[in-house]
């Protein structure tokens, strides 16, 4: 094959070369940090996903180096490709910060808030989405919509007032399962996912589906109630499995197994789908072989306590706004609280002010 | 009498059928156009500078231009009869009583893009006009218009006539596409741009029904002479749909030189508005466009006579402008409550809203919901800069253009009638009895001098 052409294009003041066809969402996220777009409906994994959401919009004020001309509106960042020369803004723009603030609003509108007693609840995209870009408070002075529930069998649980419409869950059966039984019903704002006609969803890989689903509308029933998913830890294990790799992703509290999901990446992504048979019957340690605690973002709920395989992301703040960031105080030269040199997840047991007294 | 193309031979008893039509002096730019090579047509067409006549107005020689021609695989027109814009009833017309010239302007258009088999997606609730269509279709083949090898010249074409279920968003090209292969009418992301991949991942040119038939007296009279009929760069003759408060509400063929005064007022065309009332707002070009006072629809900003054509009808942009659109008139009087419009037309967006993304499927129902409450006297003053919030929010973020057209008669109602909307704050109960009036919108604007 031959060479495939690089282009530079630039977002948020850093420059990157990527290969020609990238769109500008994947070219971010090679970059990392606070300058990649959120995504709530695009997956790399599933073709043709993304676009609907919004929330990864992003200005480009450089269309491309033969094309200089800014687009006229704000673009999906994980539809649109890359061209040589092309100047993105992403948390540099005030009207795409603006526009995203609005996408959040108009996804929590008639979201129930129910994350109390939801499964995803510490896992769930639209949470952090909200924390992160959202406003504090709803304008929203109406009742919410709701839908009459659906049963679609006896693992994944449906609720569908939690869900966002990112169509992710329609691909991953078009594209993992020979035969699709759910899609979109309806229209507009009474759109939903649902069967015709109350079928279960059967098939060997749908289980996937409450992986991919960003929010709490597919959680697994196997799982329902049973723990908050911040309470159990991660660990990697395979087994030698007849229908898919077998690397999944245990939950565990002690020895317990309480939950099994593929294996997710750095953006939430799976890396490899797994089978029903991994996900709802294999519940026991004896099933498995681990492999050791699973690397987390550090940013998530469940890298809480003293979790030692945690990742941090690229801090990228500094080329975004061209100098070092002036930081308005220096905790460290006043206070010995918080010491940089002693880390928390090393300290056994809770933290007391006795691990920070200087030791000579 | 101003110059008609279209609807010249309108009177005629029977140009619904064949031999009235040909009588006529129908199918002779078919003629013609055979012994030109397709792309003369496309520069014929270009040359005549018709843009577009479903909303957007994107010259359609141009268009045309763009259409992927790569080796062995087949080319498609597909022709955008889905015409649900409220208060556009234009193209109905036009397929109603002028099946012919529609089905002429098909067969040359396809000659010039190549397209073997053209499809009409014609809207569910036409549920008539199929078979005037159809009928037409069999017609035309009968006297060897259609089919194969059309007069000796080695092109074949056949014409489906293919019904929609009623989305007004499958009026949307890529929506309209999606509906056409079977599948839920979802707007497609762009790019890729139906011109390289539409139907069936196909090029495909989709075009509306008024386009194509304007395609027939271009041949006739030449893209030059049509050139010459209109102002700048809005050539021709445009079909109005008018309704509302006017004498005489119907399809008017206006050739986009008169003013807007004229074709309220004048006995030819709206006739006046009945009972004496006095005009108070307009909608120049189907529902999806901003709304104007009537002092700013008869006069621009700048002082000068709008007239009916693209370039006069947006001047001054939207902030004091509008569109020509689809071409969808609608005259309100001095009792009409634009309150009640706005919602009116809010709860139209928020039915038609596909829910494929979040602005829109979200945000138009929640404009719905406050302007009802403005409506029925429940409304608060933080309610009207919210709605300004929202569909600033919803403009421009969205897949497809419905997301504009339903923030863009919000925006334009409170922008122009902002005291309508406080009155109806203030006056809950006083509103649930009486309109709001004229008040000041048709008083003369002050116009600053120029330096």
């Amino acid at each position: 094959m031959s060479e495939q052409p690089k282009f530079k294009v630039t977002i948020d003041n850093i420059t990157v070369e990527v290969p020609a066809g990238t769109t500008i969402l994947n070219a971010a996220r090679m970059i990392g940090g606070e300058v990649t777009p959120p995504a709530m409906c695009y997956y790399s994994k599933l073709k043709d996903s993304g676009g609907k959401c919004r929330t990864c919009l992003v200005e480009v004020s450089k269309g491309s180096e033969k094309d200089p001309r800014p687009m006229p509106k704000l673009v999906a960042s994980c539809r649109t490709t890359v061209m040589d020369g092309m100047e993105v803004k992403n948390i540099t723009s005030p009207k795409v910060i603006d526009a995203r603030k609005g996408v959040v609003e108009f996804l929590l509108l008639n979201h129930p808030l129910d994350c109390p007693v939801c499964d995803q609840a510490g896992e769930c995209d639209l949470q952090n989405l909200s924390y992160e870009h959202g406003a504090e408070a709803t304008r929203y002075e109406f009742k919410r919509r709701t839908f009459e529930k659906e049963d679609i069998g006896p693992y994944i649980s449906l609720h569908m007032t939690r869900c966002i419409m990112c169509f992710r869950c329609v691909y991953t059966a078009d594209q993992l399962t020979d035969k699709r039984e759910h899609g979109i019903l309806e229209r507009g704002d009474h759109a939903q996912i649902s069967t015709m006609l109350n079928k279960s969803l059967d098939h060997d890989f749908i289980g996937n589906v409450i992986d991919v689903c960003p929010v709490g509308a597919l959680t697994d029933k196997t799982f329902r109630f049973k723990n908050r998913v911040w309470f159990t830890k991660p660990v990697d294990a395979h087994r030698d499995c007849p229908t898919c790799s077998g690397k999944v992703r245990l939950w565990m509290r002690g020895e317990e197994v309480f939950r099994v999901t593929a294996r997710k990446d750095q953006w939430g992504e799976v890396e490899e789908f797994i089978c029903n048979e991994c996900r709802f019957h294999k519940k026991e340690t004896k099933d498995w072989v681990i492999e050791g605690p699973s690397v987390i973002a550090r940013s998530s709920v469940i890298a809480q306590g003293h979790y030692v395989g945690t990742m941090k992301p690229p801090v990228v703040i500094d080329k975004v706004i061209g100098k070092e960031p002036k930081f308005l105080l220096d905790i460290h030269s006043i206070s010995d609280v918080n010491r940089p040199e002693i880390h928390l997840s090393e300290i056994e047991g809770p933290a007391h002010s006795d691990d920070f007294k200087a030791k000579s | 009498m101003g110059i008609k193309l279209l609807l010249e031979h309108d009177k005629v008893e029977g140009i619904r059928y064949y031999d009235a039509y040909r009588k006529h002096g129908g199918y002779r730019a078919a003629e013609k156009a055979f012994k030109m090579s397709p792309a003369d047509i496309v520069e014929e067409v270009k040359k005549s500078g018709l843009r577009g006549r479903g909303g957007a107005g994107f010259p359609t020689g141009m268009k045309w231009s763009f259409l992927a021609k790569p080796e062995g695989v087949p080319r498609h027109l597909v022709c955008n009869a889905d015409e649900s814009e409220p208060g556009t009833f234009k193209d109905r017309y036009l397929m109603e009583f002028h099946p012919h010239l529609f089905i002429e302007g098909l067969l040359i258009s396809s000659f010039a893009l190549g397209s073997n088999a053209t499809y009409i997606y014609i809207r569910g609730e036409y549920a008539w006009i199929p078979d005037i269509l159809e009928q037409a279709i069999a017609e035309a083949k009968n006297n060897g218009w259609l089919g194969k090898n059309i007069l000796g010249s080695g092109f074949d074409c056949e014409i489906y006539v293919h019904r929609g279920a009623g989305a007004y968003i499958c009026g949307e090209e890529t929506a309209l596409i999606e509906s056409l292969e079977g599948k839920r009418g979802n707007p497609r992301m762009k790019p890729p741009f139906p011109a390289i991949q539409g139907v069936w991942m196909r090029p495909t040119v989709v075009n509306n029904v008024e386009t194509i038939a304007a395609v027939v007296p271009i041949i006739n009279i030449g893209g030059d002479e049509y050139a010459k009929i209109g102002i700048g760069k809005s050539t021709g003759t445009k079909l109005m749909s008018a309704c509302g408060n006017i004498n005489k509400p119907g399809v008017y063929e206006i050739d986009m030189t008169i003013s807007v005064e004229e074709f309220i007022f004048s006995d030819e065309y709206c006739g006046g508005i009945p009972k004496g009332k006095k005009l108070k707002a307009c909608i120049p070009g189907g529902s999806s466009v901003p709304i104007l006072p009537a002092n700013l629809l008869l006069k621009t900003a700048k002082g000068e006579t709008r007239l009916m054509n693209y370039e006069s009808m947006s001047d001054g942009g939207f902030v004091s402008g509008s569109m020509i659109g689809s071409g969808g008139f609608e005259v309100f009087d001095e009792d009409q409550c634009v309150v009640r419009h706005t919602m009116t037309l809010a709860r139209f967006y928020n039915h038609e809203s596909c829910g494929q993304c979040s602005p829109c499927r979200e945000g138009t129902g929640w404009m719905y919901k406050i302007l009802k409450n403005i409506e029925y006297g429940k409304g608060k003053m933080s309610d009207i800069d919210l709605l300004w919030d929202i569909q600033r929010k919803i403009e421009g973020n969205t897949i497809c253009p419905l997301g504009d057209a339903a923030a863009w008669p919000i925006a334009a109602a409170i922008r122009h009638f902002r005291d309508e909307f406080e009155w109806h704050v203030l006056n809950p109960d006083e509103s649930q009895k009486r309109n709001y009036g004229l008040a000041h919108y048709a008083d003369p604007i002050h116009v600053a001098a120029t330096a």
